[in-house]
């Protein structure tokens, strides 16, 4: 990495006191939340979240669908629960090997699949995964079908105390805040722009000088290791680690998430975790409809709005500055 | 829907009001179950009908009781299963989940169920760790388990002369423990394994491995295996005729609307162990037909009879505890009283939290045999309840006092 970039300049994306004071209201708003709404699904919504995060910054910042991060998801929870109910670690603990099981999953697999793109990096990515996915099916220590179950919840650090999931909440929501930071400054750092230059033209990229396949193996890293995070922290939310989290669905759900919410957008990932997972949850009295309706959303989504509702209000918001401008 | 369940309760509390003047226990029962994906068949809505239908019966508003009935779709993921548990029991006041198929789910519903002290009574999965290793001081385990099953099977069979044995195990840990188990009971009643193979997970072609079962001249081919795998395995077997050659097919995990899907066609000659079956009593085949006229047509499974009598007996236990809050209590007295009722007929629910009833071998008909709708098996051993499931000592559960 010994280019400068000279070509990339971040976008002006200063603090403008509009932004500090948005921050502040959704911050006291995220804070305020448990006392509402039930923590159990909040913090649902935000591993899902960070994990659609994690994912966008392959699809929408690097441009590659990936079709496998289930493998990373999953594989992470399963690190992070067997650390913890059969080796004694604690939550912290238990997060960073998962973390770090993820990451280096994520080397040995970016660096197979990353001289694909498009359907071949897809399929490649999905190949592997599904072959972890009956790697876990057969190995001891994840339980097969049963899945690792009753995950203690030790205290954090040794001193919080995450037993109620008041508590649990709190502790939740700083995770993903760290993950959803870490993301932010990959975004909008130079690192950022590079990726988004490959995305929209990886031949003129190079020949400025970077080396794309560097920067996107990183690049997918990074995004491995913060779906880890989300993985690991799933696992302690339900005290439970299961196939459900490797099979190849989960992989397709964080695509739904991603374009329903808006792919390339900082934010949209989260609110399209926050709509799918709030579908699964309040819509589960009308049974099998849930299917269904997501598969109407879906539907919707790619063929009504295809920038995800963030991305249309953007532009919404975009469309209407450029008419007052003129 | 769940409007007219609240004026139903209202109603239910006017009545019971005028009648008692006492302020009624109120219960509140969630079906939790697979309602879109492979287990949707043999539970589903049928279940919570069943549930519904065990609260009719029991004319719970005029006991003093005054109970609603939930449901919701678990779609097989322990995650969603788990928090669609913990909201119930925090949020909405759910007293007791029943049903809930899916082994990784019942466990995970049964961990939450004990961290809240509630009650979770469960019919459709199979794992016998819910009374093992596993086991909690507010889980009843209702219909069968892995173990009943292949004790089941395995016993039945070689008892009436399938002596050899050769296994189909689908790969991975359900599988194996399936195989393990029935091996162990054909060898403990004088019969021989000749041989086993090994089939990956959600395999379609079973050609190789069917033809390697022919030739291994075994008399019974055991199908260790669940859901799309057994009724793939069963079709292809068909269409070798395996049965047609004389040995014999045993299904060690299949309900009544598997058997429906295949037809009896490709699946006569099928041996396989169930808790219930619709055409035993004249109070079995009365409840089918209730079932039938508000279900389309379908005829119930034993999984969801196993719900109705497990609603039965935990309305039983609330009526003498007069309150459904404290679940290990209620469990204590589902324990204390016997069961009675007209599905299951005369049984105890085990310190381990078992539930003992009988089992019954069943050979699928023949197409000729066969003389209405549903009209699929035939009894062909009866195994007590005595035998039927796992002694008490012998499932490594922590409830249960080591002597």
């Amino acid at each position: 990495m010994t280019t400068t970039p000279l070509a990339v300049t971040a976008p002006q994306q200063g603090f403008s006191p509009v932004r500090i004071l948005i921050g502040i209201v959704v911050l006291a708003a995220l804070i305020a939340a448990p006392f509402a709404v039930y923590p159990v699904f909040l913090m649902k919504v935000m591993c899902f979240a960070l994990f659609a995060c994690a994912f966008n910054l392959m699809l929408g910042y690097t441009g590659l669908l990936s079709f496998g991060h289930a493998m990373f998801f999953g594989g992470a929870s399963y690190i992070c629960a067997h650390t913890i109910k059969v080796m004694g670690f604690t939550p912290e603990l238990g997060i960073l090997a998962g973390v770090a099981f993820a990451a280096v999953l994520g080397l040995l697999v970016g660096l197979l699949a990353i001289k694909r793109q498009g359907i071949y990096f897809a399929m490649v990515t999905l190949a592997l995964s599904q072959m972890f996915f009956f790697f876990c099916l057969q190995a001891k220590f994840t339980g097969g079908e049963d899945g690792l179950q009753a995950v203690p919840r030790r205290a954090f650090f040794g001193v919080y105390d995450i037993t109620s999931d008041f508590n649990l909440y709190y502790a939740v929501l700083v995770i993903f805040l760290i993950g959803f930071a870490i993301i932010y400054r990959a975004v909008y750092s130079p690192f950022g722009q590079v990726l988004k230059a490959i995305r929209e033209n990886e031949p003129r990229a190079i020949s400025l000088g970077y080396r794309a396949q560097q920067y996107k193996l990183l690049a997918f890293v990074l995004s491995a290791a913060l779906t880890g995070l989300a993985g690991s922290t799933k696992a302690i939310v339900f005290q439970l680690a299961s196939l459900t989290d490797v099979a190849w669905q989960m992989s397709g759900e964080v695509v739904l998430m991603t374009l329903v919410g808006g792919m390339g957008t900082i934010i949209g990932p989260v609110v399209g975790a926050a709509v799918i997972v709030a579908m699964q949850n309040y819509l589960a009295s009308l049974g099998e409809w849930v299917l269904v309706i997501q598969g109407v959303i879906f539907v919707l989504a790619v063929s009504l709005f295809r920038r995800g509702i963030v991305g249309e209000v953007i532009a919404f918001v975009k469309a209407r500055k450029e008419k007052a401008g003129a | 829907m769940r409007f007219t369940a609240m004026l139903m309760a209202a109603a239910s509390v006017f009545a019971v009001s005028a009648a008692h003047a006492q302020t009624p226990v109120k219960v509140k029962i969630g079906v939790l179950n697979d309602q879109s994906g492979l287990y949707a068949d043999l539970g589903g809505q049928g279940s919570v009908w069943a549930a519904k239908k065990a609260v009719s019966d029991f004319n719970a508003a005029s006991k003093g009781l005054q109970v609603e009935v939930v449901f919701a779709d678990h779609q097989n993921k322990a995650d969603v299963g788990t928090s669609i548990a913990r909201q119930w029991y925090d949020v909405d006041g759910v007293d007791l989940i029943v049903d809930t198929p899916n082994s990784g789910v019942a466990l995970a519903v049964s961990q939450v169920t004990k961290e809240k002290n509630k009650v979770f009574i469960n019919s459709g999965a199979a794992t016998s760790d819910l009374t093992g290793k596993a086991c909690s001081p507010n889980t009843v385990h209702w219909t069968y388990d892995t173990w009943a099953l292949a004790n089941g099977t395995g016993k039945a069979m070689t008892k009436n002369g399938g002596d050899t044995w050769f296994f189909l195990t689908a790969d991975y840990a359900f599988g194996h423990a399936l195989e393990r188990d029935t091996s162990e009971v054909v060898k403990a009643n004088g019969g021989k394994v000749v041989g086993n193979v090994r089939v990956p997970l959600n395999n379609a072609d079973f050609s190789s491995f069917l033809l390697q079962a022919q030739s291994s001249k075994a008399k019974v081919i055991g199908l260790a295996n669940a859901g799309g795998d057994t009724i793939n395995s069963i079709k292809q077997a068909a269409e070798y005729g395996i049965v047609e050659g004389g040995q014999k097919l045993a299904g060690l995990l299949i309900f009544l609307t598997d058997v429906h899907s295949l037809g009896l066609k490709t699946a006569q000659g099928l041996n396989l162990t169930s808790a219930w079956y619709w055409d035993m009593t004249d109070a079995n085949r009365a409840f089918a037909k209730e079932f039938s006229a508000a279900n389309g047509g379908k005829f119930p499974t034993d999984v969801m009879a196993g719900v109705y009598s497990g609603v039965t007996h935990y309305l039983k236990a609330v009526e003498a505890t007069k309150s459904a809050k404290d679940g290990a209590a209620v469990v204590a007295e589902m324990k204390k009283i016997p069961t009675d009722d007209k599905l299951f007929g005369k049984g105890e629910v085990r310190a381990d939290g078992r539930q003992i009833h009988p089992m019954y071998l069943f050979e699928v008909k023949k197409p000729s045999e066969s003389k209405g709708p549903y009209d699929y098996y035939t009894l062909k051993a009866t195994i007590p309840a005595n035998e039927a499931f796992r002694p008490l000592d012998q499932g490594d559960c922590p409830l249960v006092k080591k002597t």
